[in-house]
């Protein structure tokens, strides 16, 4: 058998070197061997992505993506398809945990400082990936055709229409119709298992190649490939494979058991990740008490709210996502990791990363007048991460980073 | 542009929408109990199917999910076709309503919604709260109204098993007896929503029967996963 497997490696390698491609990216591909916590995300995001495809196609045999018999298909999917009830809980709690797992990778990179150079390529494309991951999911989501689908996505495309002068002209050409309906669920279909997919495959892709031609971060914020041995091997590397995909998949048990533990036990969520108000078919006569997107996008939707303009509201929405690309141009701190930052730095992230949480509480809650006024009290907070790091970054203290990394 | 404020309105002033501040009774359900979802049945195909259908649930399909089978799990056809269904001929139809949808929608203004999916939509226990809300209100168009849903469209169709109540501030009082005493009628809508319960996921009990084995399986799975990858690192400092 493993002469056989040997000989066929033998014959593509004469044809393209593919041990030599696995040798770079797995086994002799140097990673720093400090590797924590914080790590384990972006392999994770791999296999949600993969759980998402997989399941998706097969979600896709069964599922009509029509205004008369989408509705009816996922519950036949639901009901009468084997083990599909499976696959849609697969789908439907993948799509949240894509989103947790993304947001904890992205965090890692705040954390560590990963954008900073030589990475500033690899976070433009994560960054990307970021966007087309929000977009994967808000056109998945009108595919149930429940109530929740129409309305959030009937909100979402009327936003649109904030755009000066063609705003009501784009508002029709995104839906395709004046109002959402049979014509907009089958091109957000189209773009839900086809374009984007297609994108985020193709950008994951180019993720890692250009994150394996840079080399990996660290949480020291340390240059590993300063130090190599006599073979040009980095002395505080070690191989991804076998060390971090044996690694990886210890988190990788846990973190199924986690997420099994929501398909197999509580796969609504309480209503988080699927909402009870789905579970009625698509009516345009009738709209649910409370609009709410899912958790995952609620902290933009309490940017919209907190702000009294609808067009600067817009704005602001699209903008507390699009700055994340800025980063590699914001930070001007001569240091990486936050080990090695001051006070100031570490209290921005802190007060960020709790104006986040804050913005996700507040966009489920329907407004009040207190409520509206900590969303914008929180809105400041998380815009001024961004905006004030050019000045905090640079006159707060810093500690000497070492020279390697510290065991 | 309208559109957008009309929207955002909607969004907004939802402070107004229907006060759901009602308390709301827990309802005393239990999916494995087979016989109280049989009696869930019988009350539905009774008074309910009249108007609501459960367009996702095949009579077969329920059948063996509420165990009207045999001791090898044959499901019942006779039994199932005597008791639950009431004209179609084959067993793997859905439960459909005898009321044409046109007429009903000239009788009560709206044609009564499928039902197969209600106890996920406004959960259990709004419906368990709901069917024992409702009360005398002259101004209806039924004469009847109700504390958890305002207006409701449908007529307080099980009164004489309740009988008559009347609403004193903010609480309900029989002034009328009916054929049930009150823990009977509690007892009956118990029933009725654990069987809407189950039509609304027929899968959830095999589906938390599996997780069992699967969680098993990955917390043994990771154990060997960390021993592994404890041997690999030994020779990492």
């Amino acid at each position: 058998m493993n002469k056989v497997l040997g000989e066929v490696v033998a014959w593509i390698d004469e044809r393209y070197p593919i041990s030599d491609f696995l040798k770079e990216h797995l086994s002799q591909y140097y990673a720093p061997k400090n590797f924590n916590f914080w790590y384990y995300f972006g392999a994770l995001a791999m296999v949600v992505f993969a759980n998402q495809l997989l399941t998706g196609i097969w979600l896709t045999m069964n599922y009509v993506p029509s205004a008369e018999q989408a509705f009816a298909s996922v519950e036949y999917i639901m009901r009468d398809v084997n083990y599909g009830w499976l696959l849609r809980y697969m789908h439907s709690t993948g799509a949240s945990f894509f989103f947790i797992v993304i947001y904890c990778h992205i965090f890692r990179g705040l954390l560590y400082g990963s954008y900073k150079k030589p990475r500033e390529l690899v976070w433009l494309i994560g960054s990307s990936l970021f966007l087309l991951l929000m977009a994967e999911a808000f056109f998945g989501y009108l595919l149930p055709w429940g109530n929740m689908s129409f309305w959030g996505a009937q909100v979402i495309t009327s936003l649109f229409g904030a755009v000066p002068f063609i705003g009501e002209w784009l508002v029709t050409f995104i839906r395709g119709d004046y109002n959402v309906s049979g014509v907009t669920l089958n091109r957000f279909f189209a773009l839900h298992v086809v374009a984007v997919p297609l994108a985020i495959a193709g950008l994951v892709f180019m993720h890692i190649l250009t994150l394996h031609n840079v080399g990996s971060n660290n949480p020291d914020g340390v240059d590993i490939k300063k130090h190599k041995d006599a073979q040009g091997k980095p002395l505080d590397g070690i191989a991804f494979h076998p060390y971090y995909t044996l690694k990886d998949l210890v988190a990788l048990g846990v973190f199924f058991i986690l997420f099994f533990s929501v398909v197999f036990f509580v796969p609504t969520v309480g209503g988080f990740f699927l909402e009870a108000p789905n579970f009625d078919p698509a009516d345009a006569l009738k709209t649910p008490e409370h609009i709410v997107p899912v958790w995952y996008m609620t902290p933009y939707y309490a940017i919209l709210r907190a702000i009294p303009d609808k067009l600067m509201g817009v704005i602001a929405m699209f903008a507390s996502v699009m700055l994340i690309f800025f980063m590699p141009w914001l930070d001007k701190s001569p240091v990486r990791s936050m080990r090695y930052r001051g006070p100031i730095s570490r209290f921005m992230l802190v007060s960020f990363v709790i104006s986040f949480f804050a913005l996700g509480y507040l966009g489920v809650k329907e407004p009040t007048a207190t409520r509206t006024l900590a969303a914008r009290f929180f809105t400041v907070v998380y815009f001024a991460y961004f905006f004030l790091m050019p000045w905090y970054s640079r006159v707060d203290v810093t500690k000497t980073v070492p020279d390697r990394i510290r065991t | 542009m309208r559109n957008f404020l009309w929207l955002i309105c909607a969004l907004h002033l939802n402070v107004f929408a229907a006060a759901d501040n009602i308390h709301l009774d827990k309802a005393p359900i239990n999916i494995n109990d087979a016989a109280a979802l049989q009696r869930g049945a019988r009350i539905f195909v009774n008074q309910c199917q009249t108007c609501h259908s459960l367009k996702y649930m095949r009579y077969d399909a329920l059948a063996k999910g509420i165990k009207i089978t045999d001791e090898e799990g044959k499901v019942l056809d006779e039994v199932v076709r005597q008791n639950l269904m009431f004209g179609e001929t084959k067993l793997s139809s859905p439960m459909l309503t005898a009321m044409p949808a046109l007429a009903a929608e000239r009788w009560f203004g709206v044609v009564p919604p499928d039902l197969s999916l209600v106890a996920r939509s406004r959960g259990v226990d709004w419906l368990y709260t709901y069917l024992r809300s409702y009360y005398v209100d002259s101004s209806k168009a039924w004469g009847v109204n109700n504390l958890v849903y305002d207006s409701s469209a449908m007529p307080h169709v099980l009164e004489n098993w309740q009988g008559i109540y009347v609403k004193q501030g903010n609480k309900l009082v029989q002034a009328q007896p009916g054929s049930m005493s009150v823990a009977e009628f509690d007892a009956a809508m118990a029933d009725l929503v654990n069987f809407l319960n189950y039509v609304s996921e027929p899968v959830q009990q095999q589906r938390k029967f599996i997780g069992v084995f699967v969680i098993l399986f990955l917390s043994i799975f990771t154990i060997f996963a960390f021993l592994l990858k404890r041997e690999y690192w030994k020779d990492i400092k």
